[in-house]
């Protein structure tokens, strides 16, 4: 069992230059009061490792607009017009890498694989430096896996034994995140006392879970 | 009716019962409003989601209820969320029936790029990529001419999304089926002519015989 930390401590365990992944899409199910406090903290040089930037001002989008982050690991930037000023003005480095690729680069990133084979991108621009190997006279691509130093994710509860739960389409990327992390941070909507969530609810298991966000108040 | 609703309305007609459907932001999500009578489709939200429906009364949205747009939906009885790694083996791992994607060119072999427009537009693939290759059908939902340029074209000029041969691309002015041949002229919207729909196309059509007009779905609410 961990004491619950509060947001504020969180960003101040992530130093300037650390690649971080965050659970969310379009802002939903992303970690926002780590996010308010790596602002806060006036954290430089991120990589971020994600679905997308969301909106300006929603989500991650907030570290874009505080000038957080050096580069952007994310399927989709179109919702976020920072995010395009800025890669076109040198600012932020963006790689685009297609959103079921990025989750199964993640998956292998924490699951011990040496990389995937997809078909997706197969003689598209995302091909460019990869090896292509086929398979049954089909065409796939290796795609190596994603690992980071952290992992900020979001649930909507956690037991005190960091036992996880998600909401909805909240749940996105944040279980496979919990996997492919050095340090793995969870911040719930709820925190309830073990036994509340029952075994067959867990969605990840709170051994993979180093830190918790102490709850809202 | 609108050239959005006209599109809308004739790619609702390739709707099966039974099926598993991903409509793409923009107007390939018109298509749900148009859902013929007696058919069941459950669509899919790769941000993970089957089995949604219209928004919520303003006021009851959930925060954490939303489509792959961000834009607030409701689950109908009987849905299913999952994570993102099980939303995207749904669409590669060919569970998913059908797509609707919107575009920016098709070319005379039927691939599709939809994804940027070098040194403009970079919003990214997102999913993109992955329905193309992954899912059985790939319907192209787009305006037939932008910018007075035609979308159909001999060759892209923007990068691909796969290389995939598209399963059929409807306009506001043509249903058009590409083939290991070429591209097929199956239909014409209502009142246009072959010649017009062949001097907005950039690429070459064939032309078997008499063209019919585009049927389109009327609504159930609408049918009675």
């Amino acid at each position: 069992m961990h004491r619950a930390i509060s947001a504020a401590d969180a960003a101040a365990l992530i130093p300037d230059g650390a690649s971080v992944m965050f659970g969310g899409f379009m802002g939903v199910g992303s970690p926002n009061r780590i996010i308010d406090a790596l602002v806060a903290r006036g954290a430089r040089g991120l990589t971020i490792i994600g679905n997308d930037t969301a909106f300006p001002g929603v989500g991650v989008g907030k570290l874009i607009d505080a000038g957080c982050v050096a580069e952007a690991r994310v399927s989709h930037i179109g919702t976020n017009p920072v995010t395009q000023k800025k890669m076109i003005a040198g600012e932020i480095s963006v790689d685009l890498i297609p959103q079921g690729t990025l989750a199964e680069r993640i998956r292998a990133g924490g699951n011990g694989l040496g990389g995937i084979l997809t078909p997706t991108g197969v003689g598209t621009v995302v091909e460019k430096g990869k090896r292509v190997i086929e398979v049954d006279g089909r065409d796939f691509l290796l795609e190596l896996p994603i690992r980071a130093d952290f992992a900020l994710l979001r649930a909507h509860e956690s037991d005190y034994n960091c036992n996880l739960t998600y909401r909805l389409t909240a749940t996105n990327f944040n279980p496979l995140m919990a996997f492919a992390a050095v340090c793995v941070i969870a911040e719930p909507d709820e925190i309830v006392p073990v036994g509340v969530i029952p075994p067959d609810a867990v969605r990840t298991p709170g051994i993979l879970v180093h830190h918790l966000i102490e709850r809202p108040l | 009716m609108d050239a959005k609703e006209l599109i809308a309305r004739r790619v609702a007609l390739e709707l099966r019962d039974r099926t598993l459907v991903n409509l793409g932001i923009g107007l390939p999500t018109l298509v749900a409003r148009y859902v013929p009578p007696g058919i069941s489709v459950a669509f899919q939200s790769e941000n993970g989601i089957i089995g949604f429906g219209a928004p919520p009364p303003e006021g009851m949205e959930d925060p954490n209820l939303t489509d792959a747009g961000g834009g607030f939906i409701s689950a109908l009885p009987g849905a299913a969320s999952f994570d993102s790694g099980t939303s995207f083996a749904l669409i590669r791992g060919g569970h998913l029936d059908m797509t609707v994607l919107g575009g920016l060119q098709v070319d005379g072999s039927g691939r599709l790029a939809n994804w940027m427009v070098p040194g403009k537009l970079v919003p990214g693939m997102g999913g993109a990529m992955d329905l193309v290759v992954g899912a059985k059908r790939v319907i192209v939902a787009m305006q037939h001419v932008a910018k007075g340029q035609p979308k159909i074209v001999a060759s892209l000029a923007l990068p691909a999304t796969a290389t995939r041969r598209v399963s059929l691309v409807v306009t506001d002015l043509a249903v058009i089926e590409p083939t290991s041949e070429g591209l097929l002229l199956r239909e014409r919207a209502p009142g246009v002519s072959v010649d017009e729909i062949v001097a907005n196309t950039g690429a070459a059509l064939l032309i078997i015989g008499d063209v019919p007009e585009m049927p389109i779905a009327i609504p159930e609410r609408d049918a009675a």
